[in-house]
C-alpha cells in the first residue's frame, strides 16, 4: 500500500512539472482569457499543436507573451491582432473569415452539397430505370400472380 | 459518355489538388511582415555589448537580417553559404543571434568565420516574435526605406543566393 501511494505521488509529480509553471491570475476573467487564447493560437515549430499544449521553446515564448499581454490589460483580440500581425492567420486554429480564409470556410460545405446532390441525382435515376424497366406484358403478369395466386 | 468523362474529370482535379499539396511545404508559411517597415529593435551588440543597434541605425542601406544560433544545426549547413556571400559586399549582413549564449556564439564565429557585419543579441526571444521568427534560420532583406521585401524560411542554399537574394539586393540597391 506504501508503495502504491508512493508511485501515484510518483506520477502526479510528473503531471506538475510537465510543460512550463503555470501562470497564476488574480482576476478569474484574466485566467479564462489565458486559457481561451493558449488553446487557440497554433504553435509554428509543431503546427498541430496549441500553445498550450506544446513543449517547444517558440510555443513557452508566445505563453510568456500573453500573459504579459493580459497583465498589461490587453484584451483578448489585442492579443490574436498581435499575433497575427507577427505570424499571419496561420497562428489562430479559428482564421477570420476573409477572402484569403474563404476556401478554407466555405469548401466543407461546397463538398457537402456536391455530394448531396450526386447522391440525390443517383437516388432518382435508379428509381427511374427501375420504374422504365417493368413492361405492361409482365406487370399483368404480375398482378395476375397476385389476385389468383400461382396455379400452375 | 457522360457516364464517364464525370468521373475522370473528378478524378483529374483531385489528382491535381493532390500533386499540389504534396508540393507544398507546410515550414513555409507565408509572412505577414512583407512590404511592412521592419520591426523595430533596440538590442545590444555581440561583440561589444555595451552599444546598442536598431533599425534606424540601418536606414538608407539594403540590409539582410539573418536569425542565427549556435545550437541551430541548419545554421551550420548554411554558414558558409553566408560567408560567401559576405565576400560579395552586395549588402549589410545583420546577425540576429537568437536565445543564444554570448560564449556559445562567440566561439562559433571565430571557429566557422564571421559573415556579419554586425551581430545583435536576442537572448529572451522577444525580438524573434516581433519578427514572426518560428525557425532558425531565416533571413530577411530590407530596403532602402526599411521595409522588409523579402523572407526566407530554413538555411539558404546556394541556389537561392544566385537566384533569389542577389538579383533582389542588386534591384534594392538600383532603388531610392
Amino acid at each position: 500500500m506504501k508503495h502504491l501511494a508512493i508511485i501515484f505521488l510518483l506520477v502526479l509529480s510528473g503531471v506538475t512539472c510537465a510543460g512550463v509553471p503555470f501562470p497564476e491570475f488574480a482576476d478569474q476573467e484574466q485566467q479564462q482569457a489565458y486559457d481561451t487564447l493558449t488553446s487557440e493560437l497554433r504553435c509554428l515549430v509543431c503546427q498541430n499543436q496549441t500553445i498550450a499544449d506544446s513543449n517547444a521553446e517558440l510555443a513557452g515564448d508566445l505563453r510568456r507573451q500573453v500573459y504579459e499581454m493580459l497583465q498589461q490589460g490587453k484584451s483578448k483580440q489585442d492579443i490574436a491582432q498581435f499575433m497575427t500581425d507577427r505570424y499571419g492567420d496561420f497562428v489562430l486554429y479559428n482564421p477570420p473569415f476573409k477572402a484569403k480564409t474563404g476556401v478554407l470556410w466555405i469548401g466543407p460545405v461546397v463538398f457537402l452539397l456536391i455530394g448531396l446532390i450526386a447522391v440525390f441525382l443517383f437516388v432518382r435515376r435508379k428509381k427511374n430505370t427501375a420504374a422504365v424497366e417493368i413492361d405492361a406484358d409482365k406487370l399483368a403478369k404480375i398482378r395476375n400472380l397476385l389476385e389468383k395466386g400461382d396455379q400452375s | 459518355m457522360l457516364k464517364f468523362i464525370l468521373p475522370l474529370i473528378l478524378f483529374i482535379v483531385l489528382a491535381v489538388f493532390l500533386a499540389l499539396g504534396l508540393n507544398l511545404n507546410p515550414r513555409e508559411i507565408p509572412s505577414p511582415l512583407i512590404n511592412k517597415s521592419a520591426p523595430a529593435f533596440s538590442a545590444p551588440k555581440l561583440q561589444t555589448p555595451a552599444e546598442k543597434l536598431s533599425q534606424t541605425d540601418l536606414k538608407g542601406q539594403v540590409w539582410l537580417f539573418n536569425v542565427w544560433a549556435s545550437w541551430c544545426a541548419s545554421c551550420r549547413l548554411e554558414h558558409p553559404i553566408l560567408n560567401q556571400l559576405a565576400q560579395q559586399k552586395a549588402a549589410i549582413i545583420v546577425g540576429l543571434n537568437y536565445k543564444d549564449e554570448p560564449q556559445a556564439a562567440l566561439g562559433w564565429l571565430a571557429q566557422l568565420g564571421n559573415p556579419y557585419d554586425v551581430s545583435i543579441m536576442d537572448q529572451d526571444g522577444r525580438i524573434g516574435i516581433d519578427w514572426g521568427v518560428y525557425g532558425v534560420p531565416e533571413t530577411f532583406v530590407i530596403d532602402k526605406q526599411g521595409v522588409v521585401r523579402y523572407k526566407h524560411t530554413g538555411p539558404v542554399t546556394p541556389e537561392d543566393v544566385q537566384q533569389v537574394f542577389l538579383p533582389l539586393i542588386a534591384t534594392l540597391q538600383a532603388e531610392h
